[in-house]
């Protein structure tokens, strides 16, 4: 059961082809069910359309009536190479914080803009999304080549632009690649209506994208998710998030700042001798401590994360709901909820344009971009998102519900 | 971690989670592979225990294969049972030839469902779904809220950032739970292999009395449920005849058939 598996998103601007491309991928990679082309073809002679490879994910009959992408969706195919989950982000800036659901899931993107209209405000947005989430293994696809005629000088104009804003937000495409996924231009096979372009097809990119690496060589990482009491024993349930834990070890517990060590590993058909970087698993500790959920276990000889109650983080606010600065949030880090106050907005910023909008903001609303310094009410234990993604990245709630994203860009503050 | 260890710990992550933020969760066992997979999870993450009630709606058409298997398992793995049925519409005589099997599965599986949630007063559901067994399921967050009506907004998902599950609900909400959505069937199949999980017998072909050889690969109601041409006796033969074949899992259901958007309405009026 070695095979490999690859998550990628599919993102862009609105009616640029993203359903389009994924039914392509489907279709010349024969991954369809039977009879799935024929039920597509009675439905689209039904709305009176020619056939549509986009209602292979979009499934939602509004979805398919009006010719948009509403909601996220996740589907598999596979190659000679690996099996792959394809994720499908809508294009329209309302359905942002769907796109942002689908991207957040991903190990690559493929990101898409349509030949003829060039980079439009969704283009942006969505690759500012790509790289707060730090998706670098990113592909272009340049799509609707057929309607401008196969040009190169049209595939090079846009690509200047695009590239000159990628490179404003510190994302290097691995690939460009002029195509047409409603003719099937260097999508699973190399166009010959293209003789200039020599590079790879989609195909053949995504192949050479590297599926998340194991952070068991990285220092111990094991955030408490709860705490069961069976048959006397109590677990410490969690998952290993980066490191090992191994029978007998010494755990330092932050913020409490608590030691112990590690009596048994638990696992339902019987004890065990360690648990790697990705396993839930559950511990029992030689000391009585009073350890709950949101502490995190770490090596007490290693590099510790930072444990505060005050950092900078960038966010992105998803929510028709708008923030005031004077209003308290619920924020979410690993298995961690504390709640807390907004010290300030430093900048706010257009998620499409990049545009500071103010500094020293009094508030954000929808699809903007903040950069805050939080103040919580209790410490937390943070880490660079870029060291522990999983301790740094954290979501806030209000209401009921999460209102924005955000990763941690300096957690060491004075 | 191979791939399935990295699919049980992600399950596991989302059920330890529901159990967490949840008072009154309990899980939806049909009896068929997936459920049946999900309640293994279940056990894992609480290291052989079932701390919350396990739900089986019966709809009265149900395999006799079903029920033996459910009453074998719930007292081998010491499970808190609850059976859910709409008693009014079966007493009625509410069966899929009478009306149209949009309303029988409203009926007896729907109904049935918030009769027993209302009745139960349960907060959420741990449900057996996966993304790839229907393109409407492919649309549905880890944690899925469901009004007071059972409506499922489909148009209006709360947004779901990496682990970050939805952990607050309000007052007449109840969440719908998915731990094993990033599944596929092929990946069940391997699990149920590797852990060599028990299986209600109803998914091995069998050979019928014309001679042909078939077996169930998606297991409902009997009266709904037709079985393809297979020879596949055992698991292992069973995937090898996933890797090869063309056909949906789930074509033997026959209401996905109905019309185009039939699963769309059911799973917007609460179906499972």
């Amino acid at each position: 059961m070695n095979e490999e598996h690859l998550k990628f998103a599919i993102v862009g601007h609105v009616d640029h082809g993203k359903s389009t491309l994924i039914g392509r991928l489907f279709f010349d990679t024969d991954s369809l069910p039977e009879g799935k082309m024929e039920e597509i073809k009675k439905i689209c002679d039904e709305l009176g359309k020619d056939i549509e490879f986009g209602f292979i994910m979009d499934h939602l009959q509004e979805e398919r009536e009006q010719g948009v992408t509403i909601d996220t969706a996740q589907t598999f195919f596979k190659t000679d190479k690996r099996h792959y989950v394809i994720i499908d982000a809508p294009g329209h800036k309302e359905f942002t914080k769907n796109m942002i659901t689908g991207a957040s899931q991903a190990e690559a993107a493929l990101l898409i803009v349509d030949a003829d209209e060039g980079v439009q405000e969704q283009t942006k947005r969505h690759a500012n999304i790509l790289s707060m989430l730090n998706l670098q293994q990113v592909i272009v696809v340049m799509n609707k080549m057929d309607l401008v005629e196969y040009k190169e000088e049209r595939f090079n104009e846009v690509k200047k632009e695009l590239i000159e804003f990628l490179d404003s937000i510190n994302i290097k495409p691995s690939f460009i690649i002029p195509i047409s996924a409603k003719k099937g231009d260097n999508i699973a096979k190399k166009s010959e209506n293209m003789p200039w372009y020599a590079g790879k097809t989609v195909l053949e990119a995504l192949d050479t994208f590297t599926p998340k690496v194991s952070a068991v060589e990285k220092p111990l990482r094991y955030p408490v998710q709860d705490v069961y009491k069976f048959d006397d024993k109590r677990i410490l349930a969690g998952r290993v998030e980066s490191g090992v834990l191994k029978k007998g070890n010494k755990l330092l517990f932050l913020p409490s700042n608590s030691e112990s060590s590690i009596k048994t590993i638990e696992d339902m058909h019987g004890e065990q001798q360690e648990a790697v970087a990705g396993k839930s698993t559950g511990i029992t500790i030689e000391h009585p401590l009073f350890v709950e959920r949101g502490e995190v276990a770490c090596d007490p000889e290693k590099d510790k994360p930072t444990v505060t109650t005050r950092f900078r983080g960038k966010v992105f606010w998803m929510s028709k709901l708008p923030f005031e600065k004077a209003e308290k949030i619920t924020l979410k880090i690993a298995t961690q909820e504390v709640e807390c106050a907004v010290e300030k907005i430093e900048k706010k910023i257009d998620s499409s344009t990049l545009k500071v909008l103010e500094e020293d903001a009094s508030g954000l609303k929808e699809w903007e971009v903040g950069e805050i310094i939080f103040k919580t009410d209790s410490p937390v234990v943070i880490e660079g998102f870029n060291e522990t993604p999983e301790l740094g990245r954290f979501v806030l709630v209000k209401g009921e519900d999460v209102c924005a994203g955000g990763i941690v860009t300096h957690k060491d503050l004075e | 971690m191979d791939h399935l260890d990295e699919l049980e710990s992600k399950s596991i992550y989302i059920i330890r989670e529901a159990y967490k933020q949840y008072k009154n969760l309990a899980m939806l066992w049909s009896i068929g592979k997936d459920s049946t997979a999900l309640l293994w999870l279940c056990r894992k993450a609480f290291f052989g225990r079932v701390p919350f009630p396990v739900v089986h709606i019966d709809t009265n058409y149900k395999f006799k294969e079903i029920y033996e298997f459910r009453d074998k398992y719930a007292k081998e793995w010491n499970l808190k049972l609850v059976v859910g049925k709409n008693e009014e519409a079966i007493a009625a005589g509410m069966g899929p030839t009478k009306g149209n099997k949009f309303e029988c599965c409203n009926q007896l599986k729907t109904i049935a469902l918030k009769q027993t949630i209302a009745k139960n007063n349960f907060s959420a559901l741990l449900l057996g779904i996966r993304r790839d067994e229907h393109g409407i399921r492919a649309k549905e967050r880890v944690f899925s809220p469901r009004n007071e009506q059972f409506k499922w907004d489909y148009k209006n998902q709360p947004p779901e950032l990496w682990d970050q599950y939805k952990s607050k609900q309000a007052e007449d909400e109840h969440l719908r739970v998915h731990p094993i959505l990033h599944w596929t069937e092929q990946d069940i199949w391997d699990y149920v292999k590797r852990e060599n999980i028990p299986i209600t017998d109803l998914y091995f072909a069998k050979e019928m009395e014309n001679g042909e050889w078939k077996r169930y690969r998606s297991i409902g109601c009997e009266t709904c449920c037709n079985p393809i041409c297979s020879k596949a006796t055992d698991v292992d033969k069973m995937i090898q005849e996933l890797k090869t074949t063309k056909i949906s899992e789930r074509s033997g259901r026959a209401q996905d058939k109905e019309s185009a958007y039939i699963m769309q309405k059911l799973r917007s009026l609460g179906y499972m």
